[in-house]
This record gives C-alpha cells, sequence and structure tokens, in this order.
C-alpha cells in the first residue's frame, strides 16, 4: 500500500479539459471518495492514476516515485471498472487468477488457488468459480470484478462506481466488506461513487470535482458540514440541500445571496408561514414538501406527523450556510 | 404446455417455411449432386441421354484421375501378369495399363499450400492491421481504409499482365511464395475491413482490464482480444480460404508447372484419352472437400460470426 499524489495534473480531450490542475494526496491507507456528477472528472482521474491515459500537464506520484512514464503493469493498481470488466472467454476462476498470472507477478500455482478460494468465499461467488463470466447475474459479475482487483496487493485500489449496478441488499452487503478490506488490510482506496451513503460510510477523505477541477478535499463530515461553495453542498445529503433567496428570512451576512438550507436546517417552531403542499412518507424517514413565498422547499417531520397537504407551517432557519452570486460560501 | 406466443410461428406456417427451404436447398444443391454421381459413373453412364439416376457405381473416374495409362493390344494385355490390385484390373478390363501417376496430387497439395498459406498470411497481417486500425490514433486512418478497399473495386484480373510482368522480373512466375503473395494482396483488404468490424466490437475496456492486471499491450493483445476475435477470425478465414482455394485465372495465368493449383488442372483431365468426364468429376469432388471440412470445422463460429452484432448480450 502506498500514498498516491497528484500534482497540477491536467488533461484536456479535444477542446474539453477533463481534469484542470487537481492537486491531491490520497495518503497511505486512506478511503478516498470521488464525488461529482457525470463528467467532472472522477473516472479520468482513475484512468490517469491507473496510466491508461497521460496527464498533460503535472506529475504522479506512487510511493514517493514519479510514475508519469510508467505503464499501468509498472505502476502496480488495481482497477475495478464500472462495467465489461470480465474477460468473457475464461470462466470466473479464471478471471480472478488473470492478475496473479500475469508476468509480473507470475504467482505459483497453489498461492492462485488459495487466494482466488478466499476472495471467493468473501464475495461469496464460491459456487460459481467454474462457470463462464457470461453465465453470471450483473451483480455476480461486479462481484467477480471487485474480486479481481482483491486477489492482488497494489499499491492502491481504484473503483469506479464498482457497487451501482447492484442490488441494495448485495451493495450494503459489500459495503461493510470493502470497509473490512480497508480497515484489516490498511489498503489504499480511491472510489468513484454517486452514493451518498458509500461516500459518508466508507470514506475518510471526500473529494469533490467540478468540471474537472478540485472544489474541496476533506473528511465526509467537513464535506458535508462545511462545502467550500453551493455546489459542493449539492454533492451530499438526501433531500438535497434548499436553496433559497438569502433575503427570505431577514438581513442576510455581508455579501450571501443564497441562503442554503438542508432539511435539518429547517426549524418548525415559529418563523414565517409556509404552505405544505406534499408529504411522502418513506417509512423511516418522512419528507415535506413546502412552498414559501413561491420557493419550493424540502424538509423532514415526524415519522408520523398528522400534517396534510394544505395546512399552514411556520419554518426558520437554524444553523443555515451562505453563499455569494458565485456560489461560494459566505458563512 | 398448450399456451402459445405470438412471436412464434404457427405450426403451418413452419411447415410452409420448412418445405420452401428444403425445396430450394435441393436446387441449389442439385449441381453439386450431379457432380458427386457422375464421379462414380462409367463414362458411358456419364454421357447417357437421358442422364441415368440410378447406375451402377464404378471407381473407374477416380483411378483415371490419379493414374495415367497407356493402351495395349489384347495380345500385350494376355502376356501380362494379373493384375495385383483392384484398380490395375479397373484399367485392364478398357485394354489399358497404368503407366504412373498422374499429377493431380500433386496440384491438389499446392492448392492447399497455396490456399492455406495465403489464408494465413492474409488472417494474420489483417489481424493486426485490423487491430491497429481500431485501437490506435493512425494518421490519415479513414483514408488509408478506402485505400485498402479501394484495391477491390476493381476485378484483380484486369491488372493481369502488370502482375505477369512484375512475377516473370521478381522470379515469382510459377512459385508457391508467389501465388501466396498474390491471393494475400488480393485477400488482404477483405481481411482488414471484416476484421475491424468484429475488433470494433470488442470493448475496450478487456484489454484496459489486462493492462492494470499486469500484462503489456501485446499480451492484451494476444491473450483477450484474440480469444473474444475467434469468430470473426474464423469467418474471415473461411471467405479467405474460399477465394484463394477456387481462385482459377490467375492460376492459369501464373503457374504451369510446379505451382499449379488444382482449378487450372482439372480441365485439362478431359484431354487424356477421350472426354473423360468421371475423372473430372472425380477431380472436383475430392477439390470441394478441404473447404467443406475447413467451414464445418468452424461453423460454429462462422454461424456466430453472421448473426454477430444483431443480438446484443
Amino acid at each position: 500500500m502506498a500514498e498516491v499524489r497528484m500534482t497540477g495534473i491536467s488533461i484536456s480531450f479535444g477542446l474539453e479539459k477533463a481534469v484542470a490542475d487537481v492537486t491531491m494526496t490520497v495518503p497511505d491507507g486512506a478511503f478516498v471518495v470521488l464525488l461529482g456528477p457525470t463528467g467532472a472528472g472522477k473516472t479520468t482521474t482513475l484512468r490517469l492514476i491507473s496510466g491508461l491515459e497521460r496527464p498533460d500537464t503535472g506529475q504522479i506520484h506512487i510511493n514517493g516515485r514519479v510514475v508519469n512514464n510508467e505503464t499501468p503493469a509498472q505502476r502496480n493498481v488495481a482497477m475495478v471498472f464500472q462495467q465489461y470488466s470480465l474477460y468473457p472467454h475464461l470462466s470466473v476462476r479464471e478471471n480472478l487468477a488473470f492478475p496473479l498470472r500475469s508476468p509480473i507477478l507470475r504467482t505459483p500455482e497453489d498461492q492462485i488457488a488459495r487466494k482466488v478460494g478466499e476472495v471467493a468465499e468473501v464475495l461469496q461467488i464460491s459456487h460459481k468459480l467454474d462457470n463462464k463470466a457470461t453465465e453470471l447475474s450483473g451483480g455476480e459479475m461486479q462481484r467477480v470484478s471487485i474480486g479481481r482487483a482483491l486477489v492482488r496487493d497494489p499499491a492502491i485500489y481504484l473503483m469506479d462506481e464498482p457497487l451501482s449496478s447492484l442490488d441494495a441488499k448485495l451493495r450494503a452487503d459489500l459495503r461493510i466488506e470493502l470497509k473490512r478490506i480497508h480497515a484489516n488490510l490498511g489498503a489504499t482506496l480511491l472510489y468513484v461513487t454517486h452514493d451518498q451513503i458509500e461516500a459518508m460510510t466508507m470514506a475518510t477523505h471526500v473529494g469533490v470535482l467540478d468540471h474537472g477541477r478540485l472544489v474541496q478535499f476533506g473528511t465526509p463530515r467537513q464535506i458535508y458540514e462545511n462545502p467550500a461553495s453551493l455546489y459542493v453542498a449539492g454533492r451530499l445529503g438526501l433531500p438535497r440541500i434548499n436553496a433559497l433567496p438569502a433575503t427570505l428570512f431577514g438581513a442576510p451576512p455581508a455579501g450571501a445571496s443564497t441562503i442554503g438550507l438542508r432539511p435539518e436546517h429547517i426549524a418548525h417552531d415559529g418563523g414565517k408561514e409556509a404552505l405544505v403542499k406534499r408529504i411522502e412518507h418513506l417509512g423511516d424517514q418522512t419528507r415535506l414538501h413546502l412552498s414559501l413565498e413561491g420557493h419550493d422547499l424540502v424538509t423532514l417531520t415526524d415519522v408520523h406527523t398528522k400534517l396534510k397537504p394544505g395546512d399552514r407551517l411556520p419554518v426558520q432557519p437554524r444553523n443555515p450556510l451562505f453563499f455569494d452570486a458565485a456560489g461560494d460560501r459566505v458563512a | 404446455m398448450s399456451g402459445y406466443s405470438i412471436t412464434e410461428p404457427s405450426r403451418r406456417q413452419k411447415w410452409v417455411a420448412g418445405t420452401l427451404v428444403v425445396l430450394y436447398a435441393l436446387i441449389t444443391i442439385m449441381p453439386l449432386i450431379w457432380i458427386i454421381t457422375t464421379g462414380f459413373k462409367s463414362p458411358v453412364d456419364s454421357i447417357s441421354y437421358p442422364p441415368k439416376v440410378l447406375f451402377e457405381p464404378s471407381l473407374e473416374g477416380y483411378v483415371n484421375l490419379f493414374t495415367t495409362r497407356t493402351r495395349v493390344s489384347p495380345e500385350q494385355l494376355a502376356q501380362l501378369p494379373p493384375p495385383k490390385r483392384w484398380y490395375e484390373e479397373i484399367v485392364r478390363n478398357r485394354d489399358m495399363v497404368i503407366a504412373g501417376p498422374s499429377r493431380y496430387g500433386e496440384r491438389f497439395m499446392n492448392s492447399v499450400i497455396i490456399g492455406f498459406g495465403s489464408t494465413f498470411l492474409s488472417v494474420f497481417l489483417g489481424t493486426l492491421a485490423a487491430y491497429a486500425f481500431s485501437r490506435f490514433k493512425v494518421p490519415l486512418k479513414d483514408d488509408l481504409l478506402f485505400f485498402i478497399l479501394s484495391t477491390r473495386m476493381m476485378p484483380p484480373i484486369a491488372v493481369a499482365i502488370p502482375i505477369f510482368l512484375m512475377f516473370r522480373k521478381l522470379g515469382l512466375s510459377d512459385t508457391h511464395l508467389g501465388m501466396i503473395l498474390l491471393y494475400t494482396a488480393v485477400n488482404i483488404s477483405l481481411a482488414v475491413w471484416l476484421l475491424k468490424g468484429f475488433i470494433d466490437e470488442i470493448p475496450r475496456e478487456y484489454e484496459e482490464a489486462a493492462l492494470i492486471d499486469g500484462y503489456t499491450r501485446f499480451q492484451a493483445f494476444y491473450k483477450v482480444v484474440l480469444p473474444q476475435a475467434a469468430t470473426g477470425i474464423a469467418s474471415t478465414a473461411i471467405f479467405c480460404l474460399i477465394f484463394a482455394w477456387n481462385e482459377y485465372a490467375f492460376a492459369v495465368l501464373l503457374t504451369s508447372g510446379t505451382a499449379q493449383t488444382a482449378p487450372p488442372f482439372i480441365p485439362t483431365i478431359i484431354g487424356v484419352g477421350g472426354q473423360d468426364w468421371p475423372a473430372v468429376a472425380a477431380g472436383a469432388t475430392l477439390f470441394l472437400l478441404p473447404v467443406m471440412i475447413f467451414t464445418i470445422f468452424l461453423r460454429k463460429h462462422l454461424l456466430r460470426g453472421i448473426t454477430f452484432g444483431a443480438v446484443r448480450k
């Protein structure tokens, strides 16, 4: 396991800057989650570190060594792709053994058998080892491709939305499994996801990308509680943060043009009257869709609320976040 | 099961479709049956009119195909020791003795060497070129691909005379190497285009995964891309072999002795001792076999090749 450092990394595809001047350190043993919408440069960042893409500028260090000119094989990284990753002409067992048989590792057969057995056990695919890779369900395929990374002991595991194609139960199981692997092996992971729960539960650090730029890097709690911009604030939190005109609840701090209210930042004990438009009972939480002076906002309420559409409810901010016209944090 | 699906054809539709297919197959297969049966007829039966559907089978055509014979007088024949082999007997019944082997075996082997040699070379070079066109940033890629295809925009025989002169100058006339190079040159454009289509269909992620799994680009190519391109390689090989195997015009023009293939040789059998249709038919029948066997051998891949891309897994 190793520290991975990117300094001033940029890459363009045609006119599009996919990654722009990113400087980021993935500490040894860290579990770093990259967040950002499609096209923010998350996958490209993984590909740059793996060596599948070469940066136009900047340096990538793995374990203190500049790897810009090394091939993916020389960099000793493992990567889980979002899709299409199993070799369709090989069995599950051969897929798992494939990295171990590479000319770089040349693992003895008895060790391969042991390692493949262990990983298959962890990922609950032992009974499918002799199947063709194409005979698996989507979830099983994804587990095998995670397994193909786990059989190795690389400098860093790069994972590109590895759990996105799995059902909820399996996703929860594997989340715990990945966290356990991270803790037990002291593995370094760089992980791309859209999923808030994955980011919050597994990450030691979260990096937020916007149009190829790294706009904030910190612990999950820092990112959630102390976002640098409205954009970052919108990446985490379900229901999403409400963005309203700053003056809606009285005089804002200087320079603020938007007030950001997470659902839990809205108190119902006095303040302005809002109209209840819709109520969503999700079981573990109940969402209220409110209308306040023509602005929509979403908040949470008691699961067994007696409120109905058409009711009126007083709302006021509690510990809100303020952003300027450009979306940067003011207070 | 009593349920039925609206997408499944009815029993009657299946019958009608099946009958039509069988009828069509019978019509197209008639010439083939004609050739195969003629090979087993006696010379008299082979030219009888109306044609005989039922006849006494004879191996005379095959014996004549593989031998050269000399006519002897009945007196000389009587003095000879009795025939030792069944084929000697067939020949003696026609007042002849076997003078030696014919050149059919040699020509057939030439066809095998040249046909399979050029097929291998076309597919080998075609796969590498197709992979490069599919995966790398090749300058002027589209123009190069068009140029490769443009070599097939006229019948190859149109350039017969320049090729004839080139081959003479280069000492390639009537050599195996010359014919292999010629057929490869004709087939390679087909091979590149067909294979590029197949390789384009293989997602790059597989190679990228292999690169990260610790393999070099070339290892990723032969361990991951080649097995998945097997379908395309098999169907391309069949198309290349069929062309090289059946090619007649260049073979007539450029070969005569050592490197002559079977297609120009088979018609010359007619001239050896009358109109020997059974021997010609026997030669044609045997000549069909290698391509048939090769195709049946690769059929599993070929069928997938034809429907390739139609059904997404």
